[in-house]
């Protein structure tokens, strides 16, 4: 178990979601890549980036998505249902550059966050919704989104 | 405010496609997403779990996930839609990433075969500083080997014109 199970009980209004940290690297976003399928080399090659008027390979939006759906995946466990889910890509995110094979340079870290705006039942599910987003290093939101959970009820 | 041209392509489908969800695809994915939930990976663990067995991530549907191009679907428009985009200026390289919104139905598990079909939900022209920019909402729907639809996703594409 990752950890143990959330009841749709023991979540208060206006609570926040439990933080997910994340770092990006060049060699993440090849991996995402290749994961992926979107070989778009704004995300991997620096002369490209700067022709496209981006100045340098940037974060793949889905792969900033992926960060928040686990995030909500993270806080419903196994029992949960991720019902809804949207972002918006609002600004760009720059990964660290590599320092070593397996070490990346000291930068930037973004926390996933949220926070549960309204609990209600609907027909037999009962239902969380929440505002979601991403920080950047400096705080800035640059990914913000909404989600919907279905949790287990005690009953 | 848009041209009847760009409206045309409203309702328009871009695209059919089929899915093998392999077991391989969903951990090489939840790795680069830096998941390491054992729902996406671990047989055993999987097996008892409320899904009986390995499911993917919500937000994967198969590989690729994506145009290979990384322009999602953009570049393979069929000519009836792309034509009066092109006639207003906007060129598929110019393609930007805006956002998704996804409505998940039902589980996507390992071995599954989707069918996803993709059609233009809208489009709306905005006039910015650096000229006129069409917000594209994709609808792709995904239906697994039961018949069932397992999720929808709406892909906000962003085009810029060449034209003011």
């Amino acid at each position: 178990m990752l950890g143990k199970q959330l009841y749709w009980e023991d979540v208060k209004e206006g609570e926040e979601i439990t933080p997910l940290p994340k770092i990006a690297t060049t060699a993440m976003l090849v991996r995402w890549a290749g994961a992926s399928g979107d070989f778009n080399p704004l995300h991997y090659d620096r002369v490209f980036a700067e022709a496209a008027g981006v100045g340098q390979p940037i974060v793949h939006g889905a792969l900033k998505r992926q960060w928040l759906v686990q995030l909500m995946t993270d806080w419903i466990g196994d029992q949960g249902w991720l019902k809804q889910f949207s972002c918006q890509y609002r600004a760009m995110d720059i990964p660290r550059a590599m320092r070593s094979m397996a070490d990346p340079v000291d930068g930037e870290t973004w926390m996933c966050k949220g926070k549960v705006t309204k609990k209600y039942v609907e027909g037999d599910a009962h239902c969380i919704d929440c505002n979601i987003w991403i920080e950047n290093g400096k705080g800035e939101i640059t990914t913000p989104g909404k989600a919907t959970v279905i949790l287990p009820a005690r009953g | 405010m848009q041209s009847d041209e760009i409206s045309q392509v409203i309702d328009k489908n871009v695209g059919v496609r089929i899915f093998e969800v392999e077991k391989g695809a969903i951990r090489r994915f939840a790795d680069a997403v830096g998941d390491s939930n054992p729902l996406f990976r671990d047989e055993e663990y999987a097996r008892k779990s409320p899904y009986g067995s390995i499911i993917a991530p919500p937000g994967f549907f198969g590989w690729p996930t994506k145009h290979p191009m990384g322009a999602p679907l953009v570049i393979d428009f069929p000519d009836e839609v792309m034509q009066p985009l092109m006639k207003s200026g906007y060129m598929a390289a110019t393609a930007l990433d805006g956002g998704m919104e996804y409505d998940f139905l039902v589980p996507v598990y390992a071995g599954d075969t989707l069918v996803s079909s993709t059609v233009v939900k809208d489009i709306r022209e905005r006039s910015g500083r650096t000229g006129k920019m069409a917000f594209i909402i994709l609808e792709t729907t995904y239906l697994n080997q039961n018949g069932a639809v397992v999720a929808k996703a709406r892909a906000t594409t962003i085009l810029r014109s060449t034209t003011v």
